[in-house]
């Protein structure tokens, strides 16, 4: 088996998947081909489809809900779920690792797989087998530990271990380093490619680029839900930049709101600002972070998943992420305390949460509750709300903000993704704040609504507003900010002015922390 | 654009019929509603006439009040996504509180009542303070709050009856009294109805003229006089009837004490700032506190509102029985509970009315009652009781997960299929066709 890397056989072809979620294509024909004895990276921004085709290939979406075919080892396959991709020796590992804490390690590998005969474990067996198959991945911890005792690098392994226990051909692995530190991340990839050398293919989802160059023998480059190309690493002399090239490659169109900007004093700053991880006390999310924001201006933080940009933005927010270690906030020149959401409301500053379902909404509600939720005190005599006003508002905010709806009565769950983003948007406007922290703003809604969101974004800076605007989307960053961020591993490593502003130089700072230093 | 519609075309529409109480979100209430008449009636015809003679409904009241009373509290903690067990306890330490208070303290009959709303208002602040601020679950807190409480009262009574003074004794069985010229119906009963039919004709007038300043679709006039023709023909029927029972007996005080609380707790869920507060924070926890609401404030209102109730619950019956007891109010908060979840609230929160709870409680109320006028034995009536609650949420459950609203929704949306839904019409000539895009986007922004 062990030839050259062209000769092998393919084992997977995913033939132009196609899948769609209302008001959303998330994948538009898209191809992937996985040959024998491969590590396969996938590339592309947040949002590209790279977590969408894995879940279609592992059966999270099950057949007949996309369109296209999946060839595996020569056959067309048709996945109800993940028990039959499991069946057939593909494994996903999920970024969200998922091993039950109170569970030990040798309970975990056998979960759902026990040994044994009519319902009773053979925990003799299992033992046995679990030591073999830890050994396997290099870990020598007692199988009886329990999972919780363990760090997130071995659960890492345990979760590998898991996979190997049920015959993997084929591994997929979402962000499997994202959690890691260095140590376990190299052990890792030695892990990997210790697979690949017994016969397991990978498939890597990843954004660090160093571990893909270092691992992947192709890359396959999506964007915008379409397979873009897939490089050879060898062949093809791939190294980061060309890779950047392709997850950022599309161009600038006309999408974005022409502005002039008036952009005013600088009215809102924050200094060292640093939090730590809500339940592991060594781990920094944000690390001595400065920042300022001017009137008039869209700051744009451009940052990939988990670099913290959406923590550094909630613990300003009224200290609503992890715990608060230091920094101090200044508006107006004044030093101002941010200790609960009400304070931060009350300073005029509003946060329009990444996650709209989640954090953004309470989908139980109407359209006219949502939009006056965040300061019902402003329609209100003594405690009593005015119906009446707040009927009339939700009525304004419905019309210029275009909210499709036949009514500001209905429930916002009724609305798509676009329109209840502009039922979040209305209700932060209507707190009058002075600063706007969007955190990710356009995700999850289509081109038109987007368009729609970018005009009134820039039309709330006219109007004097500051806006943080937090995005992974470079193009967006690129097409509505004045002035851009970005953030790695918690911490601020580079400040552009946009015309200085290009993808390649952004993805950069994004990905690493040798760029300079801003402080 | 254009001047919004402020009403619908005026022809009559049978479509419009669902509004009649209620239409949208309140269709499952309407629902329930249909179900307690169809309830009522087969019982009417069943008993022979007997489950509508004054001297049966005004026990209806008298017998079901305290736990309507209760079912209010309990929906408010249900919405916020919590449960109190407890209320029996309470209901019946607060009442040998209140009873001793009189009997060895000396305590006249209306500071008892106050002894025991600030009783009541304790056990709450200390339900209140774990579930808020500690953050025990509620199921446990009053779990253990049924257990102590139960004991403490067994405790301080000796596990012994103590009765309680006549003056007391109004508020669980006194009527409305009689006054005026004799008419050979009690005055003030039908005056009430009179008062509530007044009530109602200028709630629907006041509705129209609010919407109308909202410039939102009002229902069609047709429909509007319907709607007070009906109701206000059901309050004085049930007004003739409460009036014209045995001589000494009218519309008892404890249904006059529980229509004030629907009435305030109505508008304090709909209208005020904490009762959206309650329903943001059952709805979405995290969404509610990133929008500055305080969840522990709003957690430990609900917890310490139901036991306030409680109280009052608890003293009422006392009142009605004549005297505290070691075993007053045991399964009480089932039946608070089954009315709520009758009454349409969802397990998770977020969803339920106080009209709908108190609806889900007159139709166990009723059900109850008509199984006990025909003689069935009280183990029969259990069971008939435990699945009508089964039945009902089940239904319910079973239609949201077809992603059917109720009946009513499916009658109806036959006829909607055909064109746009009647209340499309409103707003369709504003939404720019082929999705829009806005004016501020200005092809040409090439800046890179």
């Amino acid at each position: 088996m062990e030839q050259g890397l062209n000769t092998e056989p393919t084992i997977l072809e995913m033939q132009s998947i196609t899948k769609e979620f209302p008001g959303v294509k998330a994948l538009d024909k898209v191809s992937l081909s996985v040959k024998a004895n491969e590590i396969h990276a996938i590339c592309g921004e947040n949002g590209a489809g790279k977590s969408t085709l894995m879940k279609v290939l592992s059966g999270v979406y099950p057949y007949g809900t996309y369109e296209g075919d999946i060839v595996y080892e020569g056959k067309v396959v048709r996945f109800k779920d993940i028990k039959s991709s499991e069946a057939a020796g593909i494994v996903i590992i999920h970024q969200e690792l998922a091993l039950i804490p109170e569970l030990s390690i040798t309970e975990n590998i056998f979960l759902g797989n026990e040994p044994g005969r009519g319902g009773v474990i053979d925990w003799v067996e299992a033992q046995k087998e679990a030591t073999q198959l830890l050994a396997r991945v290099g870990l020598d911890d007692d199988p009886d530990t329990q999972i919780k005792n363990i760090g997130v690098g071995k659960q890492q392994l345990v979760e590998i271990a898991k996979a190997l226990n049920k015959n993997v051909k084929l591994l997929i692995l979402d962000e499997p380093t994202a959690a890691l530190n260095e140590n376990d991340s190299q052990h890792l990839l030695d892990l990997i490619l210790g697979l690949k050398s017994k016969g397991i293919s990978s498939i890597m989802i990843s954004h660090k680029l160093n571990e893909i160059e270092q691992i992947a023998d192709e890359i396959t480059i999506i964007r915008d839900g379409k397979s873009i190309e897939t490089l050879n690493v060898k062949a093809d002399g791939v190294d980061e930049d060309r890779i950047i090239r392709g997850m950022v490659g599309r161009t600038l169109g006309n999408r974005f709101p022409e502005h002039t900007a008036e952009i005013g004093e600088v009215f809102f700053e924050v200094r060292d600002w640093t939090v730590q991880h809500p339940l592991t006390a060594e781990r920094l999310v944000v690390k001595n972070s400065s920042f300022t924001v001017r009137r008039g201006e869209v700051v744009g933080f451009a940052g990939l998943m988990g670099a913290g940009r959406t923590e550094l933005a909630m613990s300003i927010f009224g200290r609503s992420y992890g715990k608060f270690l230091g920094g101090r906030v200044f508006k107006d020149g004044k030093e101002i305390k941010l200790r609960t959401v009400s304070e931060a409301i009350g300073h005029g500053i509003a946060y329009v949460s990444e996650d709209r379902k989640a954090l953004g909404l309470n989908l139980l509600d109407t359209i006219k509750r949502s939009i006056v939720s965040a300061k019902l005190r402003k329609i209100s005599r003594g405690d009593v709300v005015n119906e009446i006003q707040e009927a009339q508002i939700s009525e304004e905010y419905r019309k210029s903000l275009r909210i499709k709806t036949p009514t500001v009565e209905e429930g916002v769950n009724k609305l798509s993704g676009g329109n209840q983003q502009k039922v979040v948007l209305a209700k932060w406007m209507f707190t009058d704040p002075d600063l706007l922290i969007l955190d990710e703003p356009t995700r999850g809604i289509d081109v038109g609504a987007k368009a729609e969101i970018y005009g009134i974004i820039r039309d709330l800076a006219a109007q004097g507003k500051g806006i943080i605007m937090i995005s992974s989307e470079l193009p967006e960053l690129l097409g509505v900010s004045d002035r851009i961020y970005t953030i790695f591993e918690g911490q601020i490593t580079n400040e552009l002015p946009v015309a200085q502003a290009d993808p390649e130089t952004l993805m950069r700072s994004m990905t690493s922390s040798s760029q300079k230093v801003v402080a | 654009m254009s001047a919004p519609v402020t009403e619908k075309k005026s022809g009559f529409d049978i479509r419009d019929l669902k509004n009649l109480f209620g239409g949208g979100g309140s269709l499952k209430q309407f629902g329930i509603l249909g179900a307690l008449v169809v309830i009522i009636l087969i019982f009417q015809i069943w008993t022979g006439g007997k489950t509508l003679q004054p001297g049966n409904i005004i026990n209806i009241v008298q017998q079901y009040s305290y736990i309507l009373i209760l079912a209010i509290g309990m929906v408010m903690v249900i919405i916020a996504g919590h449960i109190d067990l407890s209320v029996g306890s309470v209901a019946a330490f607060t009442g040998i509180i209140v009873a001793l208070a009189m009997k060895d303290w000396n305590f006249p009959w209306w500071a008892a009542i106050i002894l025991g709303l600030v009783v009541g208002a304790l056990i709450g602040t200390w339900h209140g303070f774990w579930v808020a601020y500690i953050g025990v679950p509620a199921f446990i807190v009053t779990l253990a709050g049924m257990l102590i409480w139960r004991g403490g009262n067994q405790l301080i009574g000796d596990s012994a009856t103590v009765p309680v003074e006549a003056g007391f004794q109004v508020i669980g069985k006194g009527y409305l009294p009689e006054v005026g010229p004799n008419f050979g119906v009690n005055n003030l009963t039908m005056l009430l109805g009179f008062l509530v039919v007044l009530v109602l004709i200028g709630l629907e007038v006041r509705g129209r003229r609010t919407r109308k300043v909202m410039g939102a679709a009002s229902d069609p006039v047709w429909l509007s006089v319907l709607r007070v023709v009906i109701l206000g023909g059901v309050v004085l029927v049930a007004a003739y009837l409460f009036a014209t029972g045995r001589v000494g007996t009218s519309f008892p005080v404890s249904g006059i004490i529980l229509a004030a609380l629907v009435i305030g707790y109505s508008f304090l869920t709909n209208n005020t700032i904490i009762g959206r507060h309650i329903y943001a924070v059952g709805g979405n926890k995290h969404a509610a506190e990133l929008s500055g609401v305080n969840s522990k404030r709003v957690n430990f209102f609900v917890m310490m509102n139901m036991s306030v109730l409680a109280a009052l619950a608890g003293m009422i019956f006392v009142a009605r029985s004549q005297a505290s007891g070691p075993f007053d109010g045991v399964g009480w908060e089932l039946d608070a509970i089954a009315a709520v979840f009758i009454g349409g609230a969802a397990v998770s929160g977020g969803i339920g009315t106080v009209a709908g709870s108190i609806i889900g409680g007159l139709v166990m109320a009723v059900l109850s009652n008509g199984l006990a006028l025909k003689g069935i034995q009280s183990d029969l009536v259990q069971i008939i009781k435990g699945l009508v609650l089964l039945i009902a949420v089940g239904v319910d459950v079973y239609n949201k997960t077809q992603g059917r609203p109720s009946i009513i929704g499916l009658m109806t949306n036959r006829n909607k299929s055909g064109g746009a839904a009647p209340t499309d019409d409103s707003t369709s000539n504003e939404v720019t066709p082929g999705g829009g895009t806005p004016d501020t986007v200005v092809p040409g922004d090439l800046r890179k």
